[in-house]
């Protein structure tokens, strides 16, 4: 055997050493550029009194994660047993942002609906689907048309956002939270942000 | 219940492509002609089961069965029928299964064509195949099962990729994917010649039609994706250096290379071991392509679920075959030596130099696919690379391999006269730089990158004009009708597709250089003027699909005051998954498209419109056209067929003479 006909095959070799290596890497993290940034300031109605609206100051001085979420969203269903017994333990304080719930669901035809009606609708579905599964959250507010998730730079539902006790984005979790995400990164990093005051 | 059995006909498909690996090897080992002819049913049964299997999941998705994960997650009760057929590939599971049921189908073709082969190549050649489609059905079974069950069923799918719902999608991937399973079969030829240290003239003869058929396949999948991604995508581009589309364009470079130096092995015995790499290449390429494209090692428009697990088993698979291949060809290459030798003013040296380039070509797309996955992992930061990478390393290792790929088939086998072959085209040559700089200066839009196109696309039209004359030439004496009579299929081939290779850059070329596009804020009655051409603007009204709201927009094309017709593109919005699509609209010509896309409506009922005028982009098309009519006359060649039928009596005739 000459040496110089083992050389695809070692070239190959290396190349798969990277392929390995890219396996455990994630493309999909994709670095939010809001991280560390003070997050987007809003001012939404409350699924519970739509008189009243919600905004980031009422949590001001808490570490407090903000969770987007549909009725719609099949992969929100999963994720929910998991945010009510973080609610149960007292964890950490949730808000929902209740996304798009009735625009954002295919089998409605929401176009040319009127806004009145759309939130009529939002809010009893939203209602519903808290009764039926538990209430996880302190309160949760309704972004009917989808403009805070865009300011918030939402792109899949579910999604949660950590901040901290200045109103900072400090981490993004995308999709659903696994009781191992929560246990072994997002945790951490609430004790860690307690700490340091 | 179908769904069921579809899951056990894999199974079953399975276990057929274990027994097709296996049983012939041994047989080919012991030279037992019993175990050798397992081969050929175990191949067709396999068929025959993925084909079942593949209707069974494809009825799920007919039917709107929704306790079918797959029809649940890629399916929806309006989609049209002919959605709800294709979105069964639109998908990875289902994709997986296209896959392998090409390659069964290749299987099938290889054990009805291949009659003629002897029974031990064969038996190999069937082997190697049954290893490769084993991995997959098994990939397909153990990681991606597409029969999972939905329990409870839920009551509407989620409808597949708007994106995907068009007729460019239907044919995209099966002819994708034809293509580049059918590099396994170029693979397992080469790795049976391995075997058995037969890497001959006639193991290349044998390789040849099979390797061009994939490699039309390969290039028709390529064309229309590209297609697809022009009109579908609305940005107007064609091509975006999407790892997805190089996954695909890597193999097509390197088989590209081996159609080239499988016709030198056949015609002068040269360059064998150069050759296998070459097809043991092309098909690793296609293996990794599919690695890139379903590990989601790599993000792109493509992207798709990531899921670890699946990424691990296909590497796996990846370092299996690639890994024994590569190995077997380290311990047999060294005995290749040898074979025609050639002067350096040859036919053998251009084609080698070509093949060289289009190597070199094909691992700097590699390069710059991987090379954001190389830093990160050298922990180097995160990158993307773009097309001006791709474009910088590309046009300048394509443009001697345009210029070669018309000088060499001027040059003679074995030895010629530089000065001579010099000589035959310096005119052309001139020519065509004049040409190239006069054009551009014509259309006023002189850049390097132009003149070079259009010189380079000149000098094809060029040598290909004088390299058809010179062969009707060679005869004298003989009438004109008996002089192209003599010319063969595969000459014809050759012809066509390096003709095709001029058109393709005029194409590109001249859309790169002379492209226009502008967007503007159109009320109804209101008009809109580019590159000479009239748009009035005659508002928008609803035009609602089966499973989509839509907007459509009417605009009147003219030109000097004479109508050429209404263009009406689209927004829509497909209900199932609330995804927005625009919907061009085109007006086609030979010479130039007319492209529109409608955009957002403004609060004032005024709606943003992008108008696009391409000039030549048909011509990408067209060159992409004749390279694969190109294959299809060489792969037709008659002397194929001929051969075939001698060497199938005379094989009958060593079988009779050793049974008896």
């Amino acid at each position: 055997m000459k040496a110089k006909f083992l050389v695809p095959l070692l070239l190959f070799f290396g190349l798969a050493g990277f392929l390995a290596f890219g396996l455990t890497l994630n493309p999909r993290e994709v670095p939010s550029p809001l991280i560390d940034k003070p997050a987007p300031d809003f001012s939404l109605a409350r699924l519970d009194q739509p008189e009243q609206t919600f905004s980031l100051k009422e949590m001001q001085g808490e570490v407090w994660l903000l969770n987007v979420w549909a009725s719609w969203c099949v992969a929100c269903r999963e994720e929910h047993p998991v945010l009510v017994r973080m609610a149960q333990q007292k964890l950490v304080p949730i808000v929902g942002l209740n996304y798009k719930e009735v625009r954002g669901d295919g089998a409605i035809n929401a176009r040319g609906m009127a806004l009145e009606t759309e939130t009529g609708m939002a809010i009893e579905r939203a209602r519903t689907w808290l009764k039926d599964l538990g209430n996880p959250y302190v309160l949760s507010v309704l972004d009917i048309d989808g403009r805070v998730g865009i300011d918030f730079g939402v792109y899949g539902v579910p999604e949660t956002f950590l901040i901290d006790r200045q109103g900072r984005i400090r981490y993004k979790h995308i999709g659903p939270i696994t009781p191992d995400a929560l246990q072994n990164v997002l945790m951490p990093k609430v004790e860690e942000l307690r700490r340091a005051g | 219940m179908i769904p069921e059995l579809g899951h056990f006909a894999l199974i079953l498909a399975l276990v057929l492509s274990l027994v097709q690996a296996v049983v012939p090897l041994v047989g080919a080992h012991r030279n037992s002609s019993a175990l050798m002819g397992v081969g050929r049913p175990a191949a067709q049964g396999q068929f025959f089961f993925i084909l079942f299997s593949y209707v069974c999941l494809t009825w799920a998705f007919i039917q709107s069965d929704f306790s079918v994960q797959l029809a649940a997650s890629n399916s929806h009760s309006a989609t049209p029928l002919m959605y709800k057929i294709t979105g069964v590939w639109g998908n990875h599971e289902g994709s997986l299964l296209l896959w392998a049921m090409s390659l069964s189908l290749w299987t099938v073709a290889v054990t009805v064509f291949s009659r003629h082969l002897p029974d031990a190549f064969l038996a190999r050649v069937l082997g190697v195949l049954g290893w490769v489609s084993a991995g997959f059905i098994s990939f397909t079974l153990v990681t991606s099962n597409p029969f999972d069950r939905l329990l409870p069923a839920v009551a509407e799918g989620r409808d597949l990729n708007p994106l995907l719902q068009d007729p460019g999608m239907i044919i995209h991937p099966p002819l994708l994917y034809m293509g580049y399973v059918g590099f396994s079969v170029a693979f397992a030829f080469a790795i049976a010649a391995l075997m058995s240290g037969r890497l001959d003239a006639a193991w290349a003869r044998w390789s040849r039609p099979w390797t061009t058929v994939a490699w039309v396949f390969l290039t028709a999948g390529i064309a229309v994706g590209s297609g697809w991604a022009y009109y579908e995508l609305g940005w107007g581009g064609w091509w975006f250096w999407d790892p997805v589309e190089n996954a695909s364009f890597m193999p097509w470079l390197l088989g590209t290379a081996l159609i080239h130096s499988l016709a030198v092995t056949e015609k002068r015995g040269a360059f064998r071991s150069w050759t296998v790499l070459l097809a043991i290449g092309a098909f690793s390429l296609s293996l990794l392509g599919t690695f890139l494209v379903r590990s989601g090692v790599l993000t792109s428009v493509h992207a798709f679920a990531t899921d670890p697990k699946r990424g691990l088993y296909i590497l796996a698979l990846l370092v299996i075959v690639i890994g024994c291949s590569l190995f077997l060809y380290a311990m047999r290459a060294p005995r290749l030596a040898g074979g025609g030798s050639f002067g350096f003013v040859s036919r053998e040296t251009a084609l080698l130099g070509n093949n060289v380039l289009l190597t070199v070509a094909s691992a700097s797309v590699l390069l710059g696919t991987l090379y954001p996955l190389f830093l990160d992992a050298l922990n180097l930061g995160k990158i993307s690379v773009g097309p001006p990478y791709f474009e910088a390393v590309f046009v300048p290792l394509m443009t001697p391999v345009v210029v070669l790929m018309m000088f060499g088939p001027f040059l003679r086998w074995k030895d010629d006269d530089l000065a001579a072959a010099v000589r035959k085209v310096a005119p052309a040559f001139i020519a065509s730089v004049l040409i190239g700089f006069g054009t551009a200066w014509a259309v006023d839009h002189v850049t390097w990158r132009t003149v070079l196109g259009l010189a380079l696309s000149a000098w094809v039209v060029l040598a290909s004009i004088q390299l058809l004359v010179v062969r009707l030439k060679e005869r004298a004496g003989a009438s004109a009708g008996s002089r192209l009579r003599s010319i063969t299929a595969s000459w014809w081939g050759m012809w066509l597709a390096h003709f095709g290779v001029g058109i393709f850059i005029i194409g590109v070329t001249l859309v790169g250089s002379l492209d226009q596009n502008i967007d503007v804020k159109m009320k109804e009655g209101q008009r809109a003027e580019l590159a000479g051409y009239t748009f009035l603007f005659r508002g928008a009204l609803d035009a609602d699909g089966p499973n989509y709201d839509a907007a459509r927009g009417i605009i009147e094309l003219s030109r000097d005051g004479r109508a050429l017709g209404t263009l009406t593109p689209e927004k829509r919005v497909y209900r199932a998954q609330g995804m927005p699509m625009t919907e061009a609209s085109l007006d086609i010509g030979v010479f130039r498209d007319v492209y529109v896309t409608l955009g957002e409506q403004l609060p004032d009922g005024a709606w943003i419109v992008s108008l696009y005028y391409k000039p030549f982009i048909s011509w990408i098309w067209m060159g992409c056209l004749l390279m694969g009519l190109g294959g299809v006359f060489a792969a037709s060649d008659r002397r194929y067929r001929r051969l075939a039928a001698r060497e199938a009596t005379a094989g009958a005739g060593q079988r009779a003479a050793a049974s008896a």
